[in-house]
């Protein structure tokens, strides 16, 4: 293999693919990339760079100026540091026997290859299920995903609940303390209704990665095959989904509130950041609804305490109710609106935050539930 | 303490406060405001109130496997010789017919909380050492009570006895380390006091080993030097003691001789971690054992938290094997807690994910990252059912409180374990 890139391309292109490969592969060649010249669709234009660790794949054509083709299988972590930091001229990889060399101006490396052969052959894609509006996806997986948990002990909450019925596309993420939902219009290609469970780690990165603005992202999923794919922008990936039951959550949504409070979020954030620098570790902030306004308070006579009044336009019974502030500054993180409607039915019960548009009127499709802390009686 | 038969009689009887209780004719305890409160064969005595019928019975508490040591022995099993940390075999070939009985942490965890508790409503100033010991400083309280020093020992004995059906002896006396000998010598269900004045002729005839810090290796170079009781010490000159002992040990004695002992009460600081292990009597290789052995001590770990209103944020698990190499590994959790489950779901996952095979000597588990319950509050969960696994650990604990720790432990720990 001998080939012609051009820096730019080839550094996006390789750190993309290496971002999903894991940090310590089970096996060396899983913590490869392979770099394939000659056998693409233009199979004198490109050069091919994929990934896989049988979780995720991740595949991108970058053009190239191919004299000899072939392929190669090199450290992705290695490759993706090296392509970062080369100067911004052509970069020239060849292979020599058991070795590669990359030329970059008058810098030159010489890295040593894996065994092409042992190499896994990337999924082929799933059958295609419909377009998504790249942005539109981008946000809704970043309004979701925030509310995944992160303890992998138990999977089922570590995934993205996709839902598909037709045109109405849902995306839901729980880790029991707080649950986000997100409903959009999307183009199915068919008439489909099915849920699976995607990883949300990969979901958020490929949500960001895949597309610019105006770009179409394709969805495909597989019905026996147990792959989701994404593909826009000349980048594939696929991913393994969970295989676990996602906890039943539309009747957990509660339907009615006993106190509606309408708050700027900004202003909402910065009070909760200062008074939440005296409780410890992520111990709870107080919320003091009443007629003239809101209360904040957090900490105690040990660690210190502060408390903040705040401007807001309640509706309902007066209540004081509790949240541990990280959770609360994920949802209002997650709004995208300048102002969000707080539900509540008790202190103990849970409460919704929804985002409030320009007109003072709540936008539908986004809900995020937080769990409350209960405070000691 | 094993100290007591090397005294001359008389110095007993001088400084003991008749029959323990309070009479007009008690050494002055003016100025004796440190308190040595020690419970009497602690495990041994909480056992034998719940079983009255082993009074009169060499009693000893410990464990009861293989490799098990003696951790409590009530004073007719000392009568055989038996002592603490000694094997439990061995104990059994001093007295085959003694009663053997594992010991029940969260029983004597329960009793030490309520006479810590106590020890609370007198002074601030408790410093417990185990569970079974602690100092008190009364010298703050003294006006507030109106009683003095003595008397608050003699009121401490009484409530004891009468709360929770234990003996405790009282040593009184001007400094931590007079009052924890005075309460040695005491035992059983006794009181000392060391009047100010009369320090050096309370520790003078005293053996040197004795003295805070004198083991068996110090006490063989002070006899072959000559000094065999604590007067020899207070009249050696320092640079000489220096030479034979170096100079932090040699000031450290010579302070103690002569009865200065600078060390306040220092009221309990926080608890940093709770825990369990357990040595297995043979080495185990089977993950199933191991696992089943994790829940035991998850359950331990967490009825702990729980009695003390205190909630963990990190969970370790601490693994030795047949080699001795010893590895710990901790998970923190994104949400604290005293749950049983969640305490043992953690140690499983470290064992499961993070924990090479091989035979395994003994196990732990261990909380980390304590904070009070009560402000910490609970963070609710979604879809947490109207009674889970909070409900059932309370329900336990309160089976356990009345009924005793056997009362109820998980289906998974019925099996008949291997070693039993």
């Amino acid at each position: 293999m001998k080939i012609r890139v051009e820096r730019d391309g080839l550094a996006d292109a390789v750190a993309w693919v290496a971002r999903s490969l894991p940090s310590r592969p089970p096996v060396p060649v899983l913590g490869g990339v392979l770099l394939d010249a000659g056998s693409g669709e233009d199979s004198s234009e490109t050069l091919t760079i994929s990934g896989f660790d049988y979780e995720v794949s991740a595949q991108v054509g970058v053009p190239a100026m191919v004299a000899t083709g072939g392929k190669t299988l090199v450290s992705g972590r290695l490759l993706a540091d090296i392509t970062k930091s080369l100067p911004n001229q052509p970069v020239e990889i060849a292979v020599d026997g058991s070795r590669v060399s990359i030329t970059c101006g008058s810098s030159k490396f010489s890295l040593p290859t894996m065994p092409v052969e042992d190499y896994p052959s990337l999924p082929n894609m799933p059958q295609l299920a419909g377009l998504l509006q790249a942005e539109v996806f981008a946000g809704a997986v970043s309004q979701v995903a925030v509310a995944a948990g992160k303890d992998d002990t138990l999977p089922m909450l570590t995934g993205v609940r996709l839902e598909i019925a037709d045109s109405k596309l849902t995306l839901v993420a729980t880790d029991r303390f707080r649950l986000a939902m997100r409903e959009f219009e999307w183009e199915p290609s068919g008439a489909v209704e099915t849920a699976v469970l995607v990883p949300a780690r990969t979901m958020a990165d490929a949500a960001k990665t895949l597309g610019g603005s105006g770009n179409k992202i394709e969805l495909s999923l597989g019905s026996t095959d147990g792959l989701l794919g994404l593909a826009g922008s000349g980048r594939r990936t696929t991913t393994r989904l969970l295989d676990a039951e996602f906890p039943k959550y539309r009747q957990l949504l509660p339907s009615e509130h006993s106190a509606a409070a309408v708050i700027e979020v900004a202003k909402l954030v910065e009070a909760i950041k200062r008074v939440s620098l005296v409780a410890e570790r992520g111990t709870q902030v107080r919320l003091e609804f009443s007629e003239s306004g809101l209360r904040l308070t957090a900490g105690g006579d040990d660690e210190g305490s502060a408390e903040e009044e705040l401007a807001v336009e309640l509706t309902g019974e007066p209540l004081t109710i509790a949240f541990n502030p990280g959770y609360l500054l994920d949802g209002l993180g997650a709004l995208h609106t300048d102002r969000a409607q707080l539900e509540f039915t008790s202190s103990k019960r849970p409460a919704l935050i929804k985002p409030v548009g320009e007109d003072g009127n709540l936008l539908p499709g986004y809900v995020y539930l937080l769990m409350p802390v209960r405070l000691p009686d | 303490m094993g100290r007591s038969g090397d005294l001359p009689r008389g110095l007993l009887e001088r400084f003991r406060a008749r029959g323990g209780q309070w009479t007009d004719d008690w050494p002055d305890d003016s100025g004796c405001t440190v308190l040595h409160v020690d419970m009497d064969a602690f495990y041994a005595s909480v056992e034998i109130r719940s079983r009255p019928e082993l009074r009169e019975r060499p009693v000893v508490v410990g464990g009861t496997g293989g490799r098990g040591v003696v951790c409590s022995a009530n004073y007719i099993a000392r009568g055989y010789g038996i002592r603490s940390a000694m094997p439990t075999a061995q104990a059994r070939k001093l007295c085959p017919h003694a009663v053997f009985l594992p010991p029940d942490f969260p029983a004597y965890q329960q009793v030490s909380a309520g006479m810590m508790g106590i020890f609370r409503e007198l002074t601030p100033l408790v410093e417990p050492l185990s569970l079974d010991e602690a100092f008190l400083d009364v010298g703050g309280a003294l006006r507030r009570l109106r009683r003095t020093p003595a008397q608050l020992g003699a009121q401490i004995r009484e409530r004891v006895q009468a709360e929770h059906g234990v003996t405790c002896s009282v040593g009184v006396a001007a400094t931590k380390f007079v009052a924890k000998l005075a309460s040695g010598l005491c035992k059983p269900d006794g009181m000392m006091v060391v009047p100010a004045a009369e320090i050096m002729d309370f520790l003078s005839p005293l053996p040197v080993s004795a003295l805070w810090g004198v083991g068996a290796r110090t006490a063989e170079k002070l006899t072959q030097q000559g000094l065999t009781r604590v007067a020899d010490v207070a009249r050696t000159p320092l640079p000489r003691l220096r030479r034979m002992l170096g100079n932090a040990a040699a000031e450290h004695l010579f302070a103690l001789a002569n009865g200065i002992d600078g060390r306040r009460v220092v009221p309990e600081v926080a608890e940093k971690s709770i825990g369990a292990e357990e040595t297995f009597d043979v080495d185990q290789t089977d993950r199933e054992v191991l696992r089943r052995e994790l829940l035991r001590l998850s359950e331990r770990t967490a009825a702990s938290l729980r009695a003390r209103d205190l909630r963990a944020r990190t969970v370790s698990i601490k693994v030795r094997f047949a080699d001795f190499t010893t590895i710990t590994r901790s998970k923190t959790l994104q949400v604290p807690t005293n749950l049983s489950q969640e305490v043992y779901r953690t140690a499983a996952r470290l064992l499961a994910e993070q924990v090479p095979p091989g035979a395994v000597r003994l196990i732990g588990v261990r909380a980390e990252q304590l904070g009070e319950g009560d402000a910490m509050g609970e963070q609710l969960v979604l879809d947490a059912p109207e009674r889970g696994w909070r409900e059932a650990d309370e329900a336990a604990d309160l089976a356990r409180t009345k009924f005793g720790t056997a009362a109820i432990r998980p289906a998974s720990l019925l099996k008949p374990r291997p070693e039993r």
